[in-house]
């Protein structure tokens, strides 16, 4: 038996480390994938719950999440693609204008 | 207590592989740990008894979610990043900041939110039930959720193929 609020504080570690990433991060690149890490974090408290109140629809909400995670990711790294296209740089840094 | 020996170890390789995350400064050590902590996070929901969730997450997530980061760091020939003055600001304020935030939430629930405990496979979750749950109960959102996947495909087929005229272009055109 391991107590509820163990996995509730391991998603809440993994989501300040996702809300640290996204703040000291300079790589466009790997600020997504902080963003990736908050999810997961997430993810993990959702499923937690569930298990807690027998309740099903926590998993089902993790399915969403995880298939809006998937397409945000597909049309992130494609706007990724295009920065480093238009810019030829990942630092968000020098990414600081919206018109070219 | 075999379950709490378990849950410990594949917590720890999580957070480990979360810092390592932010540890590391080139961007395929850090999407390499990030497989790390999806593959751990998948041990902690079967722990759960959720054996659907944890197959989605490494079928979606370790796989085909990182091949596309694995795929768009190659293709960019993505070098290591360069620490600016405001990563700097950041991480003075933003690590300490972040510690003080998680010591506190983690002190609030081990002390003060009153949840039970969780026994290994509690939840009682074969995938035809959540299939039956999808396709009654979440209908309406399932169906919403074709339509974002549709948007995304052709969102991101016009975003990365087609290339806008760089500044080069501009410059002599």
């Amino acid at each position: 038996m391991v107590p509820l609020s163990y996995y509730l504080v391991l998603s809440g570690i993994l989501f300040a480390c996702g809300v640290t990433g996204f703040l000291i991060k300079r790589n466009i690149i790997t600020i997504f994938m902080s963003i990736e890490l908050m999810l997961n974090g997430v993810n993990l408290s959702f499923v937690a719950f569930a298990a807690q109140w027998h309740a099903l629809s926590g998993q089902v909400f993790v399915f969403f999440v995880m298939v809006v995670a998937a397409a945000e990711s597909a049309v992130g790294l494609a706007i990724i693609i295009a920065v480093y296209r238009t810019r030829e740089t990942l630092n968000v840094d020098r990414v600081n204008l919206l018109k070219l | 207590m075999l379950h709490l020996i378990v849950f410990s170890v594949f917590g720890l390789v999580c957070v480990a592989g979360a810092v390592n995350l932010l540890a590391q400064r080139h961007p395929i050590n850090s999407a390499l740990s990030l497989v790390v902590v999806m593959g751990s996070l998948a041990v902690e929901y079967l722990l759960l008894g959720a054996e659907f969730v944890a197959a989605v997450q490494v079928i979606v997530y370790a796989g085909a979610i990182m091949v596309l980061f694995v795929f768009v760091i190659m293709l960019l020939n993505a070098g290591e990043e360069d620490r600016t003055k405001g990563s700097r600001v950041a991480m003075l304020f933003g690590i300490p900041g972040m510690l003080i935030g998680s010591v506190l939430v983690a002190w609030v629930l081990l002390e003060h939110s009153g949840t039970g405990n969780v026994a290994v496979g509690a939840l009682p979750g074969p995938p035809k039930v959540i299939g039956w749950l999808l396709f009654h109960d979440f209908l309406l959102p399932f169906e919403v959720t074709s339509v974002l996947v549709l948007i995304a495909i052709m969102g991101a087929v016009v975003l990365a193929s087609h290339p806008g005229p760089t500044q080069q272009d501009k410059r002599e055109g």
